[in-house]
């Protein structure tokens, strides 16, 4: 595949499982969750690298889940100490946050790590850093990543589809027959962390936030069926990714910037013409 | 004299530092249809979340046909409070109804036809049959309402929670739910409502459970919802005007 062609699938893989994840971070009203996890699974990463001493995908889900699952921990902790949710959270991802920073700059200076990189990603190098898979060939190791996590979140969501909807719709019916809801709760963070830490390479962790959240709020105003809004959802990403790109190539800019741009359009334009909820038919 | 369904001794729970319920004790025989009464902040929520184990309890028991809550939660029903959920989730009325269903069908089940049948019956039961399809932000409150009664039908529980079932709803919407949990009654049902009217506790419940923060009485609506139990629940704070029947007494929530 060409260089552009790896890029591309790359960004849309990106669109894809943050698309698909971001529906229920928007139906769960936990939107904000995204954006601590994106910062707080740097920490994951930097503590996987100090472990292992290597930036490679396995270890670097391993230590973005257990971030992601200590993020979501604080806060639900914080907040039955009194703390205000929002407050909690802001709390708690800013100092995670922080010592991943402290982290990357006194012990891992010299990798494959920056703080830069961190918050922007850059897909350009991208295809450099490949690994050799059986038959396929040489695959860039960030658009591997991206399709197991895709395949994790894709399986994940599809076998629990009606634990996951009652969860998210009626938490205290669910938990009255039986349902795990913290439980369920925590896994849904997993899936939010692995997603981010496969994005991370890409879009970096502020955009990131873009690709979880804007694409699933535009698929929330076209659709009253749940699975549609999945499945726009995970179309949204998808064109926001490859247009961006193409947006990027055209006036020479960032990537991620572009790609994030786009899902903004995406937004606004459903926002505008939505036949169900947009500005014109409340107004017409 | 039958065993009682449902057994609560010593229940306490609190929000934050603040105690809600204290030494709460009562015993609800099976069949019985029980109004859950009481002022603002009397703990009517917190006492069924805290039955259902949605609420941590401070100390106390709670069992259900001898059993605790864990054992017996496949016979219990639950109906939250309307504004618990957010109506603007995609999904519809025959959906929401099928949720009910979710523990029966189990993990990595999907509902099958038969399921959506039954769904389907529940709504009928409800008169709502109509609005199967329909998304669930598009019905007014009553319709909500009934939805989430047809919801906790197909659970077929022995022993159903309401958390304020009539409150804001229209007058079809009201008669059609009182029509159903009397005929729950009939079948032998036990049925407890937190109810917020005390105008028409005498004509809906043969048992009324007067509630602040603590049981303030408890027994057959004919021998104990008198003016003194209702002043003392109240705290006296109530214009109790005139005998029973005569005018509007709410609590306004």
């Amino acid at each position: 595949m060409t260089y552009t062609g790896w890029i591309i699938l790359t960004a849309a893989l990106v669109g894809l499982s943050c698309g698909i994840t971001g529906v229920f971070l928007i139906l769960r009203k936990q939107a904000m969750m995204a954006d601590a996890i994106s910062h707080t699974v740097l920490l994951g990463i930097v503590i996987a690298f100090l472990i292992t001493s290597e930036v490679s995908g396995p270890y670097m889900l391993i230590g973005g889940i257990f971030a992601g699952l200590l993020t979501a921990f604080l806060v639900q902790w914080l907040n039955s100490l009194k703390v205000q949710q929002d407050a909690g959270l802001g709390i708690v991802f800013t100092t995670l946050f922080a010592i991943g920073v402290i982290l990357i700059a006194t012990s891992a200076g010299n990798a494959h790590l920056d703080i830069q990189h961190a918050l922007m990603g850059e897909i350009t190098f991208i295809p450099f850093n490949t690994v050799t898979l059986p038959i396929i060939g040489d695959v860039p190791q960030a658009t591997v990543l991206l399709a197991a996590v895709l395949i994790i979140v894709v399986i994940t969501i599809t076998l629990f589809y009606k634990e996951w909807k009652i969860t998210s719709f009626d938490p205290a019916l669910a938990a009255s027959i039986g349902i795990p809801v913290l439980l369920m709760h925590y896994v849904f963070m997993s899936l939010v962390s692995i997603t981010t830490v496969a994005s991370f390479d890409a879009v970096g962790a502020i955009m990131v936030v873009a690709m979880l959240i804007t694409p699933a709020a535009s698929a929330y105003l076209w659709t009253d069926k749940l699975h549609n809004m999945l499945l726009l959802s995970g179309a949204f990403g998808v064109i926001s990714a490859i247009t961006g790109y193409y947006v990027a190539a055209w006036i020479d800019t960032s990537i991620s910037g572009s790609m994030a741009f786009m899902t903004g359009i995406v937004f606004f334009i459903s926002f505008i013409f939505s036949p169900k909820h947009g500005l014109i038919v409340k107004y017409v | 004299m039958a065993k009682p369904i449902i057994k609560i001794e010593n229940l306490s729970a609190s929000y934050r530092k603040n105690t809600v319920l204290h030494d709460v004790n009562f015993d609800v025989m099976s069949g019985s249809l029980t109004g859950i009464v009481g002022p603002n902040g009397a703990g009517k929520s917190t006492l069924l979340k805290t039955m259902l184990n949605l609420h941590p309890a401070l100390a106390g028991s709670v069992s259900f046909f001898g059993l605790p809550f864990a054992k017996a939660k496949k016979r219990i029903g639950y109906v939250p409070q309307r504004g618990s959920v957010d109506w603007d989730f995609p999904t519809d009325a025959l959906d929401v109804v099928t949720m009910g269903l979710y523990g029966q069908i189990g993990w990595l089940r999907r509902p099958g036809r038969l399921h959506k049948e039954k769904a389907y019956e529940a709504l009928e039961k409800m008169g709502m049959a109509d609005y199967a399809d329909r998304q669930i932000s598009q019905l007014s409150g009553g319709q909500q309402q009934r939805v989430f009664l047809a919801r906790a039908l197909v659970q077929h529980a022995d022993i159903y929670f309401m958390d304020e079932p009539l409150a804001g709803v229209d007058a079809t919407t009201e008669r059609a739910i009182m029509t159903i949990l009397k005929e729950l009654k009939s079948i032998g049902k036990t049925v407890m409502v937190v109810h917020h009217d005390l105008q028409t506790v005498e004509d809906y419940f043969d048992h009324v459970l007067f509630l602040n923060q603590t049981v303030i009485k408890h027994g057959k609506t004919g021998h104990i919802f008198t003016k003194e139990n209702i002043a003392k629940t109240y705290g006296g704070n109530m214009h109790w005007k005139g005998e029973v029947n005569q005018g509007v007494v709410h609590s306004f929530e």
